[in-house]
């Protein structure tokens, strides 16, 4: 379980969130959706801290994992992500071969035979669908693949290091339709497995995959958390008339 | 009417445009063509009044009658010793410069930009100059007289402004998504560096290091203060050795009557040349590393 309470998110000084406060259930899937700039993805690269390497990031609040601060619960930001793995919005594999793209971080990350390697990146190319399309040619480029074959390699690639958490940065606004909904279909069939927290613009997404749902907005020109809860009931009825009207594809 | 007018407005643009048009293509091709043929016509020169004289044993042999007789064996002994120092030492040094300036420091900041500075100033000294540096610090300060040592030292100063900003440049290049898609993958920076940034680099990292062994290969008046121009086959790297360039200079000017060897050995060191340029092409093609793109195929 992966928790914040009171995240705050500012570049340069400039503040983009404040306050934001949520819980992701294990094995649940949590979808961020709001209009663009209130923070959403800003608040994914805080969980794994991500906003290290950005300049000029400065996060302040607690983010706990199963109860403890990620400082306790991680010696280093490296060992932290390789328990909360990242897909982003565009596919990025190396500019390598399929094989080399999984084995990199899994040969960083410990001693592994060759066999087990092995292993490890049929299971995971096997759980992203990928192996049927791709088990013949594992030593071609990466960037041989199309969009959508990429974004699942990416997330293959995650996997390989299994995990605890997945953190999903709009992974299917770059692919077609048909790619997008293979994606989709994956994310789900992953449910139960991991936690999955997911930013979205598509809602009608969000209310197939998700969970729970955490609506941002930005209020005063800076982002807020203004509603979540159980992504069905939200979509029903909400307390924030900002979030029914929004919900219903009224205004955002 | 208007409606003739507007008839007549909308045909004069067209031709007005095309003769122009046609000059300006005229024009380009005509200066892309002449590059080529300058460069066409200086190969076949060599290649006309050198080729005469190569054989193999002109490539063995060693340096007879002042250079009319005999061959170039120890001079191209010398000149691969001479790039072997610089190499051996520019490429450590501006690679690890290269990182400090792209990923250790802020881009923006004044260090990195006063040591950018520094190395535009340097990279504008005129070769001479190099070599007079050459000369009094390392020969004679240092002690290492005139020697393949100094020479290559000299050398390796001279192509670090290149070598440097060409490494930069490609590590630069490398897409931003790399380095978090590495991070996001819990590599840490050093393994994100080695594994990820710089076989990305790689092609172009290559393509700087061709560079600047073609300048090099190609420099004369920085060798003679510091190599020196003895033409007997180096014993050790403290010995004074006598490079290709020099040679041709020596033959050119200073030997009557050793013209056509100074042309056979200008057609070796362009054919080493080409010979570096190809097997780099090679290699990379080989490694798979040509045509980095981002974004799938479809």
């Amino acid at each position: 379980m992966i928790s914040t309470q009171k995240l705050s998110i500012s570049y340069h000084g400039r503040t983009v969130l404040r306050n934001a406060s949520l819980v992701a259930e294990p094995g649940k899937v949590l979808a961020l959706v709001g209009p663009s700039g209130c923070g959403k993805s800003s608040f994914l690269c805080a969980l794994n801290r991500m906003t290290d390497l950005l300049p000029g990031a400065r996060v302040s609040g607690q983010i706990t994992f199963d109860g403890q601060g990620i400082e306790e619960a991680f010696a280093s930001p490296v060992e932290l992500r390789r328990n909360v793995g990242m897909i982003f919005q565009k596919p990025n594999p190396f500019a390598m071969s399929i094989r080399r793209n999984i084995e990199l971080a899994v040969r960083e990350h410990g001693r592994h035979s060759r066999s087990d390697r092995q292993r490890i990146i049929e299971s995971v190319l096997r759980d992203v669908g990928l192996w049927d399309e791709v088990h013949d040619r594992l030593d071609h480029s990466a960037l041989e693949l199309s969009g959508g074959q990429q974004q699942r390699l990416c997330i293959a690639r995650a996997l390989a290091l299994k995990p605890q958490v997945l953190l999903m940065d709009e992974p299917c606004s770059a692919l077609d339709p048909i790619a997008a909904d293979r994606v989709e279909q994956l994310i789900r069939s992953m449910r139960g497995q991991y936690t999955i927290i997911i930013v979205t613009h598509n809602l009608a997404q969000a209310r197939r995959l998700a969970d729970h749902m955490a609506v941002f907005w930005i209020c005063e020109g800076v982002g807020e958390i203004i509603e979540y809860g159980e992504t069905e009931s939200l979509f029903r009825s909400s307390a924030n008339p900002l979030v029914t009207s929004y919900l219903s594809g009224r205004s955002g | 009417m208007s409606g003739g007018r507007f008839h007549a407005s909308a045909t004069t643009p067209t031709r007005r445009h095309q003769i122009p048009e046609f000059f300006t293509a005229v024009a380009v091709w005509m200066a892309a063509g002449l590059v080529v043929a300058t460069l066409a016509w200086i190969l076949i020169d060599i290649a006309v009044r050198g080729i005469s004289q190569l054989s193999p044993s002109f490539l063995i042999e060693g340096v007879e009658d002042a250079g009319r007789a005999g061959g170039i064996g120890p001079v191209l002994f010398s000149t691969m010793l001479i790039l072997m120092v610089t190499l051996a030492l520019a490429i450590p040094l501006s690679l690890a410069t290269a990182i400090a300036l792209t990923e250790r420091v802020d881009q923006d900041s004044r260090f990195a930009r006063n040591v950018r500075r520094c190395l535009d100033v340097l990279a504008g000294v005129p070769s001479i100059v190099f070599g007079l540096f050459g000369n009094a610090f390392f020969a004679i300060m240092l002690g290492l007289g005139y020697s393949i040592l100094t020479g290559g030292l000299t050398l390796a100063c001279m192509v670090l402004p290149i070598l440097i900003r060409t490494s930069e440049q490609a590590i630069v290049a490398v897409p931003n998504e790399y380095r978090y898609a590495a991070a996001a993958l819990g590599l840490g920076r050093s393994a994100t560096l080695f594994r990820v940034v710089l076989p990305a680099a790689a092609p172009a990292l290559m393509a700087g290091v061709v560079l600047s062994i073609g300048r090099a290969l190609a420099e004369t008046a920085a060798l003679i203060f510091t190599a020196g121009y003895v033409a007997r086959r180096p014993e050790s790297l403290l010995d004074s050795g006598r490079s290709l360039s020099v040679h041709i200079y020596d033959m050119a000017m200073n030997v009557p009557g050793g013209g056509s060897r100074a042309y056979a050995t200008a057609c070796v060191l362009v054919a080493l040349l080409l010979a570096i340029n190809a097997t780099t092409t090679l290699l990379l093609h080989a490694a798979g590393l040509q045509g980095r793109s981002v974004g799938g195929k479809g």
